[in-house]
């Protein structure tokens, strides 16, 4: 679990993401990263494949084994960049409460 | 995909054999059941496209479909007890370290009439404090809590007694250590309003659960217990407190769970003898109360390892019934094969290899089917479970239904990368119940960005490969190796491993050893291989232990005293911590693991050696492996390198090197003795995959890889690719019978 916490330093990173979600990030973002990606299992978003490859629902998981996994089967991505980045907005929200398209724009 | 599950009752059958399997089905009439050939399990579009070939052999059906049910939870059972009644009196007591007290009832010690349920017994109730309970047979019962919850990892003597001149029920617990502030001794009794009982001839006594009238066992003790006895008379003051002191008078059954440690049988040292059986394997070999850290091995000192820990997630064998037997033609010719069944969109694959018939070989090449390492990994719930998962891959996690189906069904049972739910780890894995990720067509969550699979379905690349080079080969698993030891892999010119064939056996060990001494030829495929030591069991079938002592990548250290197997008492951990590092036997072993994206391999100066200008016919070069499904390159996923101080034999020629990866790549903690800052794979010199090349002595030699993510590149451009040609050329040159010159 990491310490680190957001600040507006950190807006240059989330430039970076979203530049590239699936490409290999600089120092700065993986720290980031760690921190976005690094929350405990409940409520932690997943996806869930509805087709191999090609598209997916968006997810949450439960706290314990034998609860079911949380299907949003209204949000679907075709395109695991534009996952990325989605969750990426939801959890920068979730952590600064700052609207990144906005921020961003 | 999930109404259908199976497992058959072998992992390695010979041509003319036949192969029992089992299955469930969830709400579905009937099924389909066909024999198929796995060629090419990947189903990733990228990729070279899922190949499966279907056996001309009738297996029935359609198939009638019926839900199996799987009953997880270890516990004792003893049978043939004695009658007992309430016009005498009678008293349970036990030695106990509850893991998981207030987590609903468990039972510590029940005599119980499975029919009627008529009986009593010793548990802690839902609060977690002991109680005591009498049941009639009209199903009437009275119990009697001490009402003062019990605190976990703690010894208590435990006593439940029944009064039969006073008509009392009493409990009582005593903490063996008293702690100030902590009131966790407790005596209580009532006149009970059960008058009378009968729990009969048929009555059971059962260990760490009680009988229920629906299923086997109900309400399952979480954490160890130890010397369970039955008295038909009260214990004094004296042995209530004291353990160990209750004299052996009036007694019905007093069990030593320090005799018989390797077995799943339990031994009643009373008169009476009434012994017992274990289902599914709860943990022996374990420190019980006596421990006190003068002794780590178990069979240097039974008395410090009295005690067995159960678990409510214990599974061995799910014992279903048979639904399907499949009598293999004799013409078969060795392969991984698969019994598929289906039901509409409902789907199963249930695989196992069709070995040679013993003693003979029916091509020139074996590829070793790592099945311990499938048993190791058996449905791990890396995805589900471990919430870095998704930091330690660099991206989502993706469920696919075998995750969504395993998230709701963890009855399915655990495997060595999980914990128990009481937190303790998990020494035992069993194939003798459904492995849903091993199956064709699954997807993983550690193979990397691309296909991303893990274990079986990526070895599905070495047996694609080896297809569409029409290259013979028999398929020879874990257990043969294990069973046969090296005779099994005599006279092949070329032997074959898995992408990551971690676990291994002494038995397995040795049998790959006494192959090269006598001059074979190896090909490592893969990475963090022969990494840890397992122990099958000597009679149970489809099981092995794993403890991961010392240190090595892992969930859980096994706490101390533990470091020995029970199975065999062997003593457990990394290879290398055995005195046998994987580098003596391939040249290079584990540096580092990251699950994002693979690099490409660099040759060395060395690679221009004329030793080994026999692999690198039509490769150019520096750089090779910059593609495949396992990451985007061949290096990658999990890594190995060479270090003569572990082993690697003088004359290793390192021929390639992969340079740079990611920092999620990381340093062993085996290696990391003194941490210091710069650990990540764009710093740290150690983490890079090593190919190698070395002649052994009698005219054989080794090629390692050293990456998992090897494989993944073969069939890059319709397998015309520097990765193929590799490994292709020194295929050929493994199957030239000249030996490689020793001096
Ligand atoms: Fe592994």
């Amino acid at each position: 679990m990491s310490r680190y916490r957001l600040s507006d330093e950190d807006l240059k990173y989330a430039v970076e993401f979203r530049a590239n979600p699936l490409g290999t990030p600089s120092p700065g973002l993986q720290r980031v990263l760690n921190l976005l990606r690094g929350g405990p299992k409940k409520g932690k978003y997943v996806l869930i494949v509805k087709e191999p490859f090609r598209r997916w629902n968006l997810g949450r998981m439960p706290e314990s084994r034998g609860e079911p996994i949380e299907i949003i089967s209204e949000i679907e991505y075709t395109d695991l960049a534009e996952a990325e980045w989605d969750v990426f907005k939801r959890r920068w929200k979730e952590s600064t409460g700052q609207d990144l398209e906005q921020e961003l724009a | 995909m999930t109404r259908i599950l199976a497992y058959t009752d072998r992992i390695s059958v010979a041509p003319g054999g036949s192969v029992q399997v089992k299955v469930s089905c969830d709400g579905l009439d009937h099924y389909h059941a066909r024999l198929i050939r796995v060629i090419q399990g990947d189903v990733n579009p990228s990729g070279p496209g899922y190949r499966e070939e279907v056996v001309d052999l009738d297996l029935g059906g359609p198939i009638p479909g019926r839900f199996q049910p799987i009953h997880a939870g270890s516990y004792g059972i003893v049978e043939g007890a004695p009658p007992l009644d309430m016009g005498k009196s009678f008293s349970m007591q036990a030695l106990i370290w509850p893991t998981l007290p207030g987590c609903g009832p468990q039972t510590i010690l029940s005599y119980e009439d499975p029919n009627s349920c008529a009986g009593f017994r010793l548990y802690m109730d839902a609060a977690g404090a002991l109680a005591f309970q009498v049941t009639e047979l009209q199903g009437n019962s009275d119990s009697i809590s001490t009402g003062s919850p019990l605190f976990a990892q703690r010894w208590y003597l435990v006593t439940g007694e029944f009064d039969a001149d006073s008509r009392t029920l009493t409990v009582f617990q005593v903490p063996q250590i008293s702690t100030p502030k902590v009131q966790d001794r407790h005596k209580n009794s009532k006149v009970s309003t059960i008058g009378t009982f009968e729990a009969g001839s048929d009555a059971v006594i059962m260990i760490a659960a009680h009988s229920g009238c629906e299923r086997p066992a109900l309400e399952h003790f979480n954490g160890r217990i130890e010397a369970p006895k039955i008295f038909t008379r009260l214990l004094d003051e004296y042995e209530k407190v004291n353990p160990g002191t209750a004299e052996d008078r009036e007694l019905i059954a007093a069990w030593d769970f320090s005799v018989g440690i390797s077995t799943d049988r339990i031994i009643d040292a009373s008169e009476n003898q009434l012994n017992g059986l274990l289902v599914n394997l709860p943990a022996r070999g374990v420190t019980g109360h006596f421990w006190n850290g003068d002794e780590h091995c178990w069979k240097n000192n039974f008395d410090h390892y009295a005690a067995i820990h159960f678990h409510d997630d214990d599974l061995y064998d799910c014992e279903w019934e048979t639904d399907i037997e499949v009598k293999l033609p004799d013409s078969l010719k060795s392969g991984v094969y698969a019994v598929h069944l289906q039901s509409g969109s409902e789907e199963y694959y249930t695989p196992f290899a069709v070995r040679p018939p013993r003693g003979t070989r029916s091509a020139p090449v074996a590829f070793i089917l790592p099945s311990a390492s499938y048993m190791a990994y058996a449905n791990n719930r890396i995805g589900i479970d471990v919430p870095e998962t998704e930091i330690v891959t660099g991206r989502l996690v993706q469920m696919n239904p075998i995750d969504l189906f395993m998230q709701t069904h963890p009855e399915i049972g655990l495997s060595f990368y999980d914990v128990h739910n009481d937190g303790s780890g998990v020494y035992y894995s069993s194939r003798l119940r459904p492995i849903v990720q091993m199956q064709p067509r699954q997807i993983g969550h550690l193979g990397g960005v691309g296909s991303n699979l893990w274990q079986f379905n990526a070895d599905t690349h070495i047996l694609g490969w080896l297809d569409q080079l029409e290259q013979p080969f028999d398929v020879i698993t874990d257990e043969d190796l294990e069973n046969e030891g090296g005779q099994v892999l005599e006279g092949y010119k070329a032997v074959i491993t898995g992408t990551h064939p971690e676990y291994y056996s002494v038995g397995m060990l040795d049998g790959l050893q006494s192959y090269l001494n006598a001059g074979g030829r190896l090909m490592y495929l893969g990475g963090n291989g022969f990494y840890w030591r397992v122990s099958f069991h000597p009679t149970l079938p489809g099981v092995i232990e794993c403890r991961k002592s010392e240190d090595g990548i892992r969930v859980y250290p096994p706490p101390p005293g533990e470091f020995y197997a029970s199975f065999t008492g062997e003593y457990t951990g990394l290879w290398r911590r055995n005195g046998r590092a994987p580098n003596e036997l391939v040249g290079i072993g584990m540096v580092s693991q990251g699950f994002d994206c693979s690099s490409p391999y660099i040759l060395t100066e060395a690679s221009r050696d004329p030793r080994v200008s026999f692999i690198f016919e039509g490769v150019e070069g520096p750089v090779v492996g910059d593609y495949g499904l396992s990451g985007g390159g061949a290096a990658g996923l999990e890594l190995d390198a060479t270090n003569h101080a572990w082993g690697t034999p003088p004359n290793t020629l390192v021929l390639a090197t992969s340079e740079r990866h990611s920092d999620l790549y990381l340093m062993t903690p085996e290696d990391m003795d003194d941490p210091a800052p710069g650990l990540g794979g764009s710093e740290a010199e150690i983490i890079r995959a090593e190919m190698v090349f070395f002649e052994t002595p009698k005219g054989g030699a080794v090629f390692s890889t050293g990456s998992i993510a090897w494989c993944g590149s073969l069939s890059h451009a319709d397998y015309n690719n520097d990765i193929a040609r590799i490994t292709g050329n020194v295929l050929q040159r493994f199957l030239d019978p000249t030996p490689f010159p020793v001096m």
